[in-house]
């Protein structure tokens, strides 16, 4: 079933007249001839649950919006960086009128009258294209003042970012689009109360919000129908690492986990198969080869340890070492973090620099515990998850891989015996790529 | 236990090299600029300004006002920054904090050059973009004027390897493909343009399959690329992984549409 990506390749989609031909701005006309209220209740029947991560109701956040006439607003969190997601983009690229007609539909269920999206630097044809249709909506009274003769007003403004994955947090995305350095705030408030501008604002991910004027158009409870109970709906999930044909798929959620890897994305290369998978981005716990019969939806991925997350499956096979990826990950989550919470900040950094010394045979196996301790003491213990969003991937791969570790380990002290690995220890935790680690 | 190696120190005994290069620490702190003694072009203090304008506070411009200044200047300089600290009516500290957060926005200095940005990150690094790396190194390394960085995940993990060339995103890219990268910037010309993303299909068989209105295959027929901002002359579509999507005779003229959205959007520029 194809609801977001129903003909998306259709040449020209990106411009008016072609999504107007598909039937396109019908779902906004027909949720402005209901009453804000019913829209609402028909986006909470749903059930549909946030793509960007958190899978949080879209209805019931809403639903925190205070009612009344005051500055609210509504911010389309298109700030995607967490590595193995690629979704939002293809989605503006071929369908950015989806996305408008989604947050004019959302603005008026919450009774909102500016809107912004924030889009990550790096998607400059994509943010070029966004650009081109707001203005074409605009041009046509889908946006601005007095919305096809309705009494709702939107004001929708494109921000580009410059760079940061944690402006993809939402808080280090309302400070981002405020103005100022991208660091998390502590919660709560919740947006929902205080956000921007220290306004009521309703966050949400691109994909949540371009499903909008496809629930509106289908009717909440009809939606719901689709997917598993708790999990309803599609999902366009980004696929990529080890895998023959990598993409976006847009799959009904609850299909299993093998029918996405294998049948979809083509599985591994000849002769291989898969070592491990993260179903949620890199920030999910890893899951091995037992795990690819798992429905792909969120309880299921919860109860099995991990989670959905941003809906990116990023799969590893047998011919990397569990270590090569582990330091990837966590040099990664030490570049990107603020510093502005020491667990994060120390965390991220200290791990880069464990991982590397089993890199140069300066490891013990007791530094797999400590590194464990470290990880646990990362979680829940930052303004934000971006400490977490390291820790329980690693903690994972220690947990699953530990033997592997070890071996490796154990492997490495007897290369640096021979002196073979003096050109490993002389990097010590620096980047081969950019120089020290950057302080901030 | 082995003697403690001694560890290098920089001024004031930090162990971090240039932490207080960027401050002059007996100087007053910098108040907002002097409009009258601070000459902004024209053409920048315009740009900030309708960026102010569109926010309830003016500072959420501090980024696209530093973007725009970059542009002008080539990397975030003091005197960059003096002049939005002018216009913007905000001190040089608040946007230097903005400045050095971010990682598209320069604040060490550079010549006006092309930037590669090389995505090594977990998707792209197992397909290799660790090699494509050192070889995009190895192929820039007599050009001063091309600039090769690697980056963190770009969200283009379908064309994995893949690289930002000037804002481009092209994939998925071999070790070959460094010298091409190269020669293209220096030609002029539109960098790889069999592998750009924006021509690239979806991958999902379903899209093909669920829309009937690709109905029969028709070969020959020139298509835009789906977003219809290609490079000026190029009409010609580059099928991504699944079966080419063909399109239908009565379908064309869609396909001139989206080639109408291309002139227009140039005709913007």
């Amino acid at each position: 079933m194809k609801l977001l990506f129903d003909g998306i390749d259709e040449p020209g989609l990106n411009t008016l007249p072609v999504y107007e031909r598909r039937g396109g701005y019908q779902a906004l006309r027909k949720a402005l001839t209901m009453t804000p209220d019913e829209v609402l209740s028909n986006i909470t029947e749903s059930s549909l649950r946030g793509r960007g991560g958190a899978g949080f109701r879209m209805g019931q956040k809403a639903s925190f919006l205070p009612h009344g006439d005051m500055e609210k607003y509504l911010v389309c969190n298109a700030d995607e960086s967490e590595p193995g997601t690629f979704k939002d983009r293809e989605l503006m690229q071929k369908s950015p009128h989806m996305l408008i007609e989604g947050i004019a539909i959302a603005s008026y269920a919450a009774e909102i009258n500016r809107a912004f999206i924030y889009i990550r630097g790096e998607y400059s044809h994509q943010a070029d294209i966004l650009e081109a249709a707001i203005a074409e909506a605009e041009q046509a009274g889908y946006l601005g003042q007095r919305i096809l003769g309705s009494a709702h007003d939107l004001n929708l403004v494109l921000h580009r970012g410059a760079g940061a994955y944690i402006c993809g947090e939402e808080t280090g995305l309302l400070d981002s689009l405020e103005g100022k350095r991208g660091n998390p705030r502590l919660k709560p408030p919740f947006p929902a109360i205080e956000g921007l501008y220290h306004g009521p604002t309703l966050i949400n991910n691109v994909e949540t919000l371009a499903t909008v004027p496809t629930i509106i158009r289908l009717g909440g409870a009809e939606y719901a129908k689709i997917g598993t109970e708790t999990s309803t709906g599609t999902k366009v999930v980004s696929v990529s690492g080890d895998v023959q044909r990598p993409g976006n798929y847009e799959i009904e959620l609850g299909i299993p986990s093998r029918v996405l890897i294998y049948d979809l994305a083509g599985g591994p290369p000849e002769g291989r198969e898969v070592k491990f998978w993260f179903p949620g981005g890199s920030s999910a716990p890893v899951l091995t080869k037992d795990d690819l019969d798992l429905p792909y939806d969120f309880d299921s991925m919860a109860k099995a340890g991990s989670m959905l997350g941003s809906g990116a499956i990023i799969v590893v096979d047998d011919s990397h070492t569990v270590l090569e990826v582990a330091l990837k990950l966590a040099k990664f989550y030490a570049h990107e973090s603020c510093g502005k919470c020491v667990p994060c900040r120390e965390g991220t950094n200290w791990t880069v620099k464990m991982l590397r010394r089993i890199q140069s045979g300066e490891a013990t196996p007791m530094d797999l515990d400590l590194m464990a301790s470290v990880q646990t003491q990362i979680i829940g213990n930052c303004l934000c998850v971006l400490g977490d969003a390291m820790a329980m991937p690693i903690g994972s791969m220690i947990e699953k891989f530990r033997d592997e570790l070890e071996a490796e380990i154990e492997a490495a002290r007897e290369r640096a015996a021979t002196g073979e690995l003096e050109d490993v220890i002389a990097l010590g935790v620096a980047d081969e790529h950019a120089g020290p680690l950057p302080v901030h | 236990m082995s003697p403690p190696v001694p560890v290098p120190r920089f001024g004031h005994g930090s162990r971090v090299p240039g932490w207080d290069e960027a401050v002059d620490l007996t100087k007053p702190p910098a108040t907002i600029p002097d409009p009258a003694t601070t000459p902004v072009p024209q053409e920048l203090r315009d740009v900030i300004e309708a960026a102010m304008a569109k926010y309830p506070d003016r500072r959420s411009a501090a980024i696209p006002a530093l973007h725009a200044a970059q542009e002008v200047h080539g990397w975030c300089s003091p005197e960059a920054i003096d002049q939005v600290a002018t216009v913007m009516q905000v001190t040089p500290a608040y946007l230097t904090s903005v400045a050095t957060f971010y990682d598209m926005l320069e604040t060490r200095p550079r010549p006006k050059h092309h930037d590669v940005y090389v995505c090594t990150n977990i998707s792209c690094s197992l397909r290799g973009a660790d090699h494509f790396f050192d070889a995009m190194v190895g192929a820039a390394a007599e050009h001063p004027d091309v600039h090769v960085s690697s980056f963190e995940c770009l969200g283009a993990c379908d064309i994995a390897p893949m690289a930002s060339v000037d804002g481009e995103y092209v994939g998925p890219l071999t070790t070959d493909d460094a010298a091409r990268i190269v020669d293209d910037l220096r030609a002029g010309r539109p960098v790889l343009e069999h592998k750009q993303l924006r021509y690239r299909r979806c991958a999902d068989p379903g899209v093909a399959e669920g829309a009937e209105e690709f109905a029969p295959p028709e070969p020959d027929v020139p298509r835009a690329d789906t977003a219809g901002l290609g490079p000026g002359g190029d009409t010609l579509d580059r099928p991504g992984p699944t079966a080419p999507i063909e399109i239908p005779v009565d379908e064309a003229g869609a396909g001139n549409q989206a080639g109408a959205g291309n002139e227009t959007h140039e005709d913007d520029e």
